[in-house]
């Protein structure tokens, strides 16, 4: 069975860039365009992976990786933050918050797509 | 039902109730929470004014002149205005040298002068006899109508009665009896009466409220209203002149010189000198007490032509004497409760004045008149008695009872002749001689001793020949050709016409001469006489006392020297030993000394000594005493002009050096907010580069995103080929845009900006934006309308600016409606000197708490700037910036059925900082 995806993000034209990268190594893929939609759908679609923007309207990407982690299940899925702010001290909020790895953009194809696939245990 | 069993215990009651109120407030101050430390108190013990005079005789006045009793009130409100100027500064002189009593303040300024505080006492003492025998006559015969109620009878004439059975004898004994127990219960003219104050703070309420009730009752009972009472006043053949008050010859002069006279009262009677200098405790109630005394004065003067008004209506002519009203109007309507109250009202106002004024005068008369000849009779040997302050008190106590006596006196003789206000203003006349002495002694100081006794002396006789005299012979005491011949004959000596001087009325007449002569004889003399060391001193610390402060200066005018344990006993003797003590302990820890043992007798404590005296026994008595005590050297003249310019340079200098700390103090505070702000536009910087990197990334994340998928997957389709390069290349757009635009900001911020400005026609701009954007429009298939309005003026401004700035209100309107459905009217208005466009839409407008965060870099509506469906969020601080440049304005409000509607105003014609 496929591995489930969430991607988060507010900038349509990189959710297409990540849908398709995903899609090409076989997940299963969804999309939220803000935090809110995004929480709703952590606890619908159940994904393996979750690509999450930090920047996002209604609920910051820190927000939704905290409440994420605090749900009983919280900790199955596996996060991957992606910013566009590349601070020191953003990223170690970022990890603080429970993410698994913290990703800053503009971000290398190659890197981010096997940086999934070894979170994902393959 | 009113009888003399009734009215007697009220009446005596309600003194009680007075003198109970006044002990619980001297009791409250004695542990130092005073009742009267607040300006409203302060207000209302100057009310101390009205008198029985206000209460019954300015309706009697009104009753003959109309509205000819207000110059009374509308001199001191006038006055009030100058309060602020001219009686603070005597506050603060009569604090610095515990001045007790005008007469001290007239002697102290003019060289302590023992004869000068005599003179002003005397004036003081004859000039107001005549005012509290008005007092006792209003109380007497008022009391005498009220305990014959029902029935309203005129009193019979006060001299066919024997003494003991006249009402005002035991009035009299009853007001000295009070007077005494307020004012001289124990030594403290020093410090202030509390009780005092606040029982005529309270009694000024009473009036006021007997007055207003009894005037409603008049207005709004008896008749239907003041236009009733008006309207029937005029068909009246007695009354309707008195509408037109100010018909009658000599009224205007009469009108100024009773203003006059009653502006100077309000400073220079005794007992508003008592209130208003003696008993304030902060100079700053002075701020309320001068729109809030005036106040009273009106509230208290409002009822008084409708009650005159209504008793001729009510009355007739001639069957009730006006001056009883106030009274005789609820008895005649059977209100006899109302009638103990206006009774009550007029004892308010008839004691308040009397208990005041005496013990005022009390104070002058110990101080100024007694003591100084008691210390000069060596044969009683006063200077050495152990504790004199019972007899200090002894002295006040009978100059009360004769004060009031002599006024009873006075009533007995001259009462019956005048009318109620034609007595009072002889006491105006006579206090106003104080004027040229106190405002001249603070405003100028070559006025000299010999001139305030010359000015002082000339005055008080002109006034005794033409005001008092002739009241002695109208009652019959002087023979009657006198007044109508002339003494001797001489009819160019006429009282009332004196050096053939006809026209006016007695009080301007009197007013006249004694001013001329006054004033006359103080500036010759002063001019033309030397003043004295000690009368220079004293100018210098009272002309300048608000440059000088109060201490300090007088140490320096001493030289001598002085044994302390002599200036102990002498403090002991006048203040008693207890309070001396406690006196000489407070000056020790003001120096910083730990006991009274260490202090030195120095020129500041022969200073301290002599002032804490003054506040015992006047200015004049406290410099024989200290004068007797200590060796002294007389300085020159010479030492006293040096030491007086030595001490200004000092203060000039100390001055200089506050101004500097003051000025350093100023820079340091700019320096600190220069750097507050640097810090600030630093971190905005900061912030900014951060927000402005974000903003880059987030295009190039796609931009290689996309990039590296192409040249990864060469297999691709074509179709979504083309669709991943669309996006590579929109996004690159987007990263032109904002850098340009971010570059465009950086040089709007700096100043570097290039503007090209010329005269333009903002219809041509807006309608090369509109067809700039019409793309735009055409693909979201949304309405554009316009609106010029056709004399809209030109404008002076940078064309690609103002089209920039419109072509981003416009691309915004089109971004944010619905498409289809959407709408935008831009319109072009003109105003007064200034031209509006306004782009509106009817999208969903902007909330207003977003509409000032949306001028702001990055920021959009709706959500911070992690929210950006469309644009840089840089365009409207541009266009802002823009449009200031050109000293207009641009903002956003919201449309009444929704939508937004920016609109930026620019000033028509040529801005003068618009011309780079």
């Amino acid at each position: 069975m496929a591995k489930k995806i969430l991607i988060a993000d507010d900038e349509a034209n990189i959710v297409a860039s990540l849908e398709f990268l995903m899609r090409q190594k076989g997940y299963e893929v969804r999309v939220a365009g803000d935090g809110a939609q995004a929480l709703a759908m952590v606890a619908e679609f159940a994904p393996d992976l979750l690509l999450l923007d930090v920047m996002m309207p209604q609920l910051s990407g820190y927000d939704v990786c905290q409440r994420i982690r605090a749900l009983p299940d919280g900790q199955r899925t596996r996060i991957i933050m992606l910013s566009a702010k590349g601070r020191e001290a953003e990223v170690s909020k970022g990890l603080a918050v429970g993410a698994d790895a913290y990703v800053t953009k503009p971000f290398s194809t190659q890197d981010l797509v096997a940086r999934v696939a070894q979170l994902l245990g393959e | 039902m009113l009888s003399d069993r009734v009215v007697i215990p009220a009446a005596l009651a309600y003194l009680g109730a007075l003198f109970a109120l006044a002990y619980y407030a001297d009791r409250r101050a004695d542990r130092g929470r005073s009742l009267i430390a607040n300006p409203y108190i302060y207000a209302l013990s100057l009310g101390v004014y009205a008198t029985a005079w206000t209460f019954y005789g300015s309706v009697g006045r009104a009753a003959a002149n109309g509205v000819g009793f207000l110059p009374i009130y509308l001199g001191p409100t006038l006055m009030m205005a100058l309060w602020w100027m001219v009686m603070r500064k005597i506050i603060r002189i009569s604090k610095a040298h515990r001045i007790t009593s005008l007469a001290d303040f007239v002697s102290s300024r003019y060289g302590k002068s023992a004869l000068l505080a005599g003179l002003v006492t005397v004036i003081a003492v004859v000039g107001v006899i005549p005012y509290i025998a008005l007092q006792l006559k209003a109380v007497s015969t008022s009391y005498t109508i009220l305990v014959r109620y029902p029935e309203i009878a005129m009193p019979a004439q006060a001299a066919a009665t024997p003494i003991a059975a006249d009402t005002a004898f035991w009035v009299a004994l009853v007001l000295a009896a009070f007077s005494i127990l307020f004012g001289t219960r124990h030594l403290d003219a020093s410090e202030r009466h509390e009780g005092l104050v606040a029982a005529i703070a309270l009694e000024s309420i009473v009036k006021l409220v007997a007055f207003l009730a009894v005037g409603a009752f008049v207005t709004y009972g008896i008749f239907d209203g003041m236009g009733d009472i008006f309207g029937r006043a005029a068909a009246s053949a007695r009354l309707a002149p008195l509408l037109a008050p100010l018909a009658v010859t000599g009224a205007y002069s009469s009108w100024a010189w009773l203003m006059l006279l009653s502006a100077l009262a309000i400073m220079f009677l005794p007992r508003q000198f008592q209130v208003a200098v003696v008993e304030n405790v902060d100079e700053d109630h002075l701020r309320k007490a001068v729109w809030l005394f005036p106040l009273y004065m009106l509230a208290i003067n409002v009822f008084v032509v409708p009650i005159a008004f209504g008793g001729v209506l009510h009355f007739g002519a001639d069957a009730v004497d006006p001056d009883t009203f106030v009274l005789t109007l609820p008895m005649a309507r059977q209100q006899p409760a109302l009638a103990l109250l206006v009774f009550i009202g007029g004892l308010s106002a008839a004691t308040g004045m009397v208990i005041v004024e005496t013990i005022a005068l009390s104070t002058m008369v110990c101080n100024d008149l007694v003591m100084p000849v008691l210390l000069r009779l060596r044969p009683l040997r006063l200077a050495e008695r152990a504790d004199l302050s019972r007899l200090l008190l002894a002295i006040r106590r009978g100059a009360i009872v004769a004060v009031i006596l002599l006024g009873y006196l006075y009533f007995r003789l001259a009462g019956d002749a005048y009318a109620l206000v034609a007595i009072g203003l002889i006491s105006f006349a006579a206090v106003a001689q104080f004027a040229p002495a106190v405002l001249g002694g603070i405003y100028w100081k070559g006025a000299t001793r010999r001139g305030a006794l010359a000015g002082l002396a000339a005055g008080f006789a002109v006034w005794l020949y033409t005001l008092l005299l002739p009241s002695f012979a109208k009652s019959g005491w002087l023979a009657g050709g006198f007044l109508r011949d002339g003494p001797w004959g001489v009819a160019l000596l006429r009282p009332h016409e004196f050096l053939g001087l006809t026209g006016l009325d007695e009080i301007t007449h009197a007013m006249l001469w004694s001013m001329i002569a006054n004033v006359g004889a103080y500036v010759a003399v002063s001019v033309l006489t030397r003043p004295g060391v000690a009368e220079q001193a004293q100018a210098a610390r009272f002309v300048d006392i608000f440059r000088h402060g109060s201490e300090g200066l007088a140490a320096h005018l001493w030289k001598g020297s002085a044994s302390l344990p002599e200036l102990n006993a002498l403090l002991a003797r006048f203040l008693g030993p207890a309070r001396a003590a406690a006196a000489v302990a407070e000056f020790a820890q003001r120096r910083g000394l730990s006991a009274p043992a260490q202090l030195a007798a120095d020129a500041d404590f022969v200073h301290f000594a002599e002032t804490a005296l003054a506040g015992a026994i006047g200015g004049a008595s406290a410099r024989i005493m200290v004068a007797a005590t200590v060796n002294e050297e007389s300085l020159s003249a010479d030492e006293v002009r040096a030491i007086l310019d030595e001490a200004s340079q000092l203060i000039a200098y100390s001055h200089q050096l506050e101004r500097k700390s003051s000025e350093l103090e100023a820079a340091t505070a700019e320096l600190r907010a220069a750097n507050a702000r640097l810090q600030e536009l630093d971190r905005m910087k900061d912030d900014f580069v951060s927000t402005v990197t974000h903003e880059l990334r987030t295009p190039l994340t796609s931009i290689r995103a996309f990039s590296e998928i192409l040249h990864d997957n060469p297999d691709l389709d074509a179709a979504e080929r083309a669709r991943f390069l669309a996006i590579v290349i929109k996004e690159s757009e987007r990263l032109t845009r904002l850098i340009n635009q971010v570059l465009d900001l950086a040089k709007l911020d700096s100043g570097r900006a290039e503007w090209t400005v010329a005269e333009l026609d903002l219809k041509e701009v807006i309608d090369e934006a509109i067809s700039a954007t019409s793309q735009l429009f055409r693909d979201r298939n949304v309405a554009l309308d316009t609106h010029f309005d056709g004399n809209a003026p030109r404008v002076h401004a940078d064309r690609d600016r103002l089209m920039q700035v419109i072509i981003n209100l416009l691309s915004n309107a089109v971004k944010f409606v619905a498409a289809d459905s959407g709408r935008v009217v831009v319109a072009l208005t003109a105003g007064a000197g200034e031209l509006r466009v306004s782009v509106a839409d009817n999208g969903p407008g902007i909330p207003v708490g977003d509409q000032a965060t949306i001028f702001e870099k990055f920021r959009q509506a709706g959500d911070t700037m992690t929210a950006k469906p469309h644009g840089t969020g840089l365009g409207l601080p541009i266009s802002r910036q823009i449009i200031e440049h050109f000293g207009g304005r641009l903002w956003v409000e919201n449309e009444a059925g929704g939508g937004a509607k920016f609109v930026f105003a620019l000033p028509a014609g040529r801005p003068a900082d618009a011309a780079a």
